[in-house]
């Protein structure tokens, strides 16, 4: 599990993690902050259920998607954590182009 | 009216950067566009950010060189958009879209510096939370300042050497080192190190690098093959054989690397002309001494158009700038001569080093190639090695019909983590080479976007782009 290096303090706002809220570092990346969280997985796969997280934080896998405010296929390991933001776990499918909805 | 820019540079690593100094130096108009949310790319990711000494000193000195290109972008006059990602590239230009906005840039010139990626490390169990590559622990510690206790690093390559060191200096204890560099490869690549001895500070560096590891007593297994990964929802065990026996290792986290491959998909869905490369093993975009593709409006630089490593991505971002400077009319070739031809020594020199790299941790061909039946090639679909033989086997001629045969390269990713293994997987399955075998035909739009994203383009584009930001303003 990943713990930060020490403990910096520093500004920290709230997120909503599958409907429970947790104080993250202000402006730190989402799939990081997700990750020592604990959040696993980020999301199970349309094939086979599979459990899926974080691979190479850099944009490329899409093994990071998860549902951010009630919109599916969001790349974590791209974005950045906002007070109030609403996560959650992405369940099989999401096709790309569509919007709002998991299939 | 749609704004005409330039230059429209996309990635902001070293050669992004440095590109994007050297055409405001030319005076041209440039936009640069990032996925991220401030510049550095990966290498120097997080570089904007305060550090503090210690996350400094564990980060090392090559780290604090992106400083100065990080200083000299930031005042050199671009049009800077981070945080937006383009999913379509084309001679008028590019599409984007950013924090739920999307818009059109026309642009002159496209310079495509999308930097690497990981080569894939298909094995059994690489698709379990928890196995992740050296890259991402490494982007976790220099942007996120997190670290796990206790991983296992799995592979070989420079990079996956650093990692390890820089988690030692953390004060992280590393589980073990698993070293996949294959024996084999010493022999071949002692014939190129005289060659590799003309830029002496990598070679100095990386054994320094090694005696460090060695020294600081964290068990370590060389000439390592057949890993795999195991776990019920998430990694419990590494295991791997080596010439005396076969082993496991209990973790939570395995930290993988086989090298690093050019960021394809961008360049890919240009359609210009990519060839394989036998040196690297990899896929790249055919380019010229300056950069440019076998299209006029398309120049790439940096690893994007094969590795080369993040000096020599900051001296190819500046030379393919000052050509399009010149293809453009702002610079007359006299001072393009001038100004390009000490550039292009330099980078001659610091890539003098690579043909050494390459062949000394060229990956076993059981990590390109899976053996085993069940491992999963494409990650997305779930494709596994042998979905792809059994296809083959069917008459499957290319990775383009693997797709209908199989759903590989279908899922989000697009093929980016199994493009190259899919090319030499079937190649090796045919007996052709991976050049005759080719690549998945890459199709905009090359990053997720919605349907009211495409829709916004079209919109755009019927109204001549009227509520376009200004695009060079
Ligand atoms: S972790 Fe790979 S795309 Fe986000």
């Amino acid at each position: 599990m990943f713990r930060p290096l020490d403990d910096k303090g520093g500004k920290a706002v709230a997120i909503e993690i599958e409907g429970r809220s947790q104080i993250v570092p202000a402006a730190s990346n989402l799939a990081a902050a997700l990750l020592s969280a604990g959040f696993s997985p980020f999301r199970t796969t349309p094939a086979g259920a599979a459990p899926r997280q974080p691979y190479c934080m850099m944009g490329v896998c899409f093994d990071c998607l998860v549902e951010i405010d009630g919109l599916p296929n969001r790349q974590a390991c791209l974005e950045t954590v906002r007070e109030g933001m609403h996560v959650r776990r992405q369940q099989g499918a999401a096709a790309i182009g569509e919007k709002g909805k998991a299939r | 009216m749609n704004e005409m820019v330039d230059l429209a540079i996309i990635g902001a690593g070293p050669a992004g950067m440095s590109a994007a100094c050297a055409a405001r130096a030319c005076r041209l108009s440039v936009v640069l566009l990032d996925e991220q949310p401030s510049p550095g790319g990966q290498i120097y990711r997080g570089i904007a950010e305060a550090r503090d000494d210690r996350l400094a000193a564990i980060l090392g000195k090559d780290y604090a060189a992106g400083e100065e290109i990080y200083r000299r972008f930031v005042a050199c006059g671009a049009n800077y958009r981070p945080a937006t990602t383009v999913w379509r590239i084309g001679p008028d230009g590019l599409s984007w879209i950013s924090a739920g906005r999307s818009g059109e840039l026309a642009a002159r010139r496209v310079l495509v510096a999308t930097g690497a990626m990981e080569r894939p490390f298909p094995s059994k169990g690489w698709t379990l939370p928890g196995v992740m590559t050296a890259g991402a622990g490494q982007i976790l510690l220099k942007a996120s300042r997190l670290v796990a206790d206790g991983a296992v690093f799995v592979g070989c390559g420079p990079l996956l050497y650093l990692v390890a060191h820089q988690y030692l200096n953390a004060g992280v204890t590393v589980r073990a080192i698993l070293d996949t560099a294959p024996r084999e490869n010493l022999l071949p690549a002692s014939a190129l190190l005289p060659g590799a001895l003309r830029q002496p500070h990598y070679i100095v560096k990386g054994l320094r690098m090694i005696a460090a590891l060695r020294r600081s007593g964290v068990r370590m297994h060389r000439n390592v093959r057949a890993v795999s990964f195991s776990g019920q929802d998430r990694l419990e065990a590494v295991h791997w054989r080596d010439r005396s026996g076969e082993y496991a290792l209990e973790c939570a986290e395995a930290f993988v690397h086989q090298g690093v491959i050019p960021n394809l998909n961008m360049t890919m869905s240009t359609g210009c002309r990519h060839a394989w490369d036998e040196q690297q093993l990899c896929w790249r975009p055919d380019l010229d001494a300056l950069g440019r593709s076998s299209l006029q409006w398309l120049l790439v630089a940096g690893d994007g158009g094969g590795i080369g490593g993040a000096r020599s991505a900051a001296l190819s971002g500046a030379i393919s700038a000052l050509a399009a400077a010149h293809d453009l009319g702002r610079l007359d070739f006299t001072a393009f001569e001038r100004e390009s031809a000490p550039l292009i020594a330099a980078r001659r020199r610091d890539m003098a080093v690579r043909p050494f790299l390459d062949r000394l941790y060229r990956p076993a061909q059981g990590f390109r190639i899976p053996e085993d039946e069940e491992t999963v090639i494409c990650r997305c679909e779930e494709v596994t090695c042998g979905d792809v033989a059994r296809a083959v086997g069917e008459g499957c001629p290319g990775p383009n019909q693997l797709k209908s045969f199989t759903r590989a390269g279908m899922g989000p990713c697009q093929g980016r983590l199994c493009g190259h293994t899919v090319t030499e997987t079937m190649a090796l399955l045919s007996g052709r080479t991976p050049q005759e075998v080719g690549y998945y035909r890459i199709r905009t739009p090359i990053k997720p976007v919605t349907v009211g994203d495409i829709a916004g383009r079209i919109e755009n584009a019927e109204q001549g782009a009227q509520h376009e930001q200004a695009a060079a303003d």
